[in-house]
């Protein structure tokens, strides 16, 4: 069996990954990226993999690589269409909604004049999001009419093309807490609390990290959602709301957990490892089918 | 017991010695020990070193 991971920084999370098909006597060969040159209709090499683990940081690489490979008829993990929903908040929300998974409510706008209606719509505090990115990066929370109006004409003065489509969220009155729940191949494996005195509960912010046991109710939240999207491997974020219980705030496509391994005691590489294992061994059938 | 060994490179930052238990991999991300500069591996053999780039737009997880 073959299996690639392609990448284009070699984090914490992709060396214990490589450890991890290691331990299984699984030979994976690490592809940087940005020293690759494609031929989307020769797949050459690509076609002896039977599948890819793609572990890229940058959202573009991974799209761009997927997209191709799976052209190629290559298993990626995730596959192209689960990063694209879960790398946009509006594309993750859309697909929440059609799933019936609960999810904070959103408004969304792309002019200026607009996006104050949807602030003003949502209520104080509303939350403010770029549609792509991570770590809580320009993440706004808007506590008056006065923030929103300040935020909105930066986001469109200052601001990529993308920052001209203004989410707004529901702010949520979780109790300084959010959970994370990783799923691997439809189970959830593990869970941990993000605690900070910041309204911002990304550890990528400073907020402290603890083991959670999974509830039933978690479980099956976190599951349906991570079904909508149609990941392989995704981590859940969750928000407790007071009113209207657990809610599904965000998907990540491409989880970090080192920092979640001792905090879990869950071994989440080598789990992932085991299901990418999986997923290629089935590739491998389906491709040896005659057609 | 055999000792292993260990493979070094210069940090790029202040030219102090940032050690590797085992063989780094091209992309791989480091820490120079003593001026805290995040590094990347940038060639293998022999291994270099040079400032991360810093975080982009579409970065994340």
């Amino acid at each position: 069996m073959r299996i690639a991971m392609t990448y284009t920084r070699l984090r914490a999370e992709e060396r214990l990954l490589l450890d991890a098909f290691e331990a299984l006597g699984v030979e994976v060969n690490p592809i940087d990226l940005r020293e690759v040159v494609f031929d989307p209709a020769e797949p050459g090499e690509w076609a002896t993999y039977d599948a890819v683990i793609d572990r890229s940081v940058s959202l573009t690489n991974a799209l761009t690589a997927t997209r191709i490979l799976e052209s190629m008829g290559v298993r990626c993990i995730n596959p192209a269409a689960a990063i694209e929903l879960c790398s946009d908040k509006l594309s993750t929300t859309l697909a929440l909604i059609r799933a019936g998974v609960p999810t904070p409510g959103v408004r969304v706008a792309t002019g200026g004049e607009a996006a104050l209606r949807a602030v003003e719509t949502v209520g104080y505090p509303a939350v403010l999001k770029p549609t792509i990115g991570s770590w809580g990066r320009l993440v706004a929370r808007v506590n008056d009419r006065d923030a929103a109006e300040a935020i909105i004409e930066h986001r469109e003065t200052l601001g990529s093309i993308q920052q001209g489509v203004f989410y707004v969220q529901e702010h949520i009155d979780k109790p300084g807490r959010d959970i994370r729940v990783f799923v691997v191949g439809g189970e959830a494996i593990a869970a941990i609390v993000r605690t900070s005195a910041h309204w911002v509960t990304n550890t990528a912010r400073g907020a402290t990290a603890a083991g959670l046991p999974i509830s039933p109710e978690l479980r099956e939240i976190c599951v349906r959602s991570v079904a909508a999207v149609g990941a392989d491997i995704a981590a859940v974020d969750i928000l407790e709301c007071p009113r209207r219980g657990l809610l599904v705030n965000e998907l990540n496509h491409s989880m970090e957990f080192r920092n979640s391994i001792t905090t879990s005691a869950v071994d989440i590489p080598a789990i992932v490892a085991r299901h990418a294992v999986r997923i290629a061994e089935s590739a491998r059938v389906s491709q040896a089918v005659p057609a | 017991m055999s000792i292993a060994s260990t493979i070094t490179a210069a940090c790029p930052e202040c030219d102090a010695p940032v050690a590797f238990d085992r063989a780094p991999l091209n992309g791989q991300i480091a820490r120079c020990p003593d001026c805290s500069a995040e590094l990347e591996v940038t060639s293998t053999n022999p291994v270099t070193l040079e400032l991360a780039p810093e975080v982009e737009e579409d970065w994340g997880e």
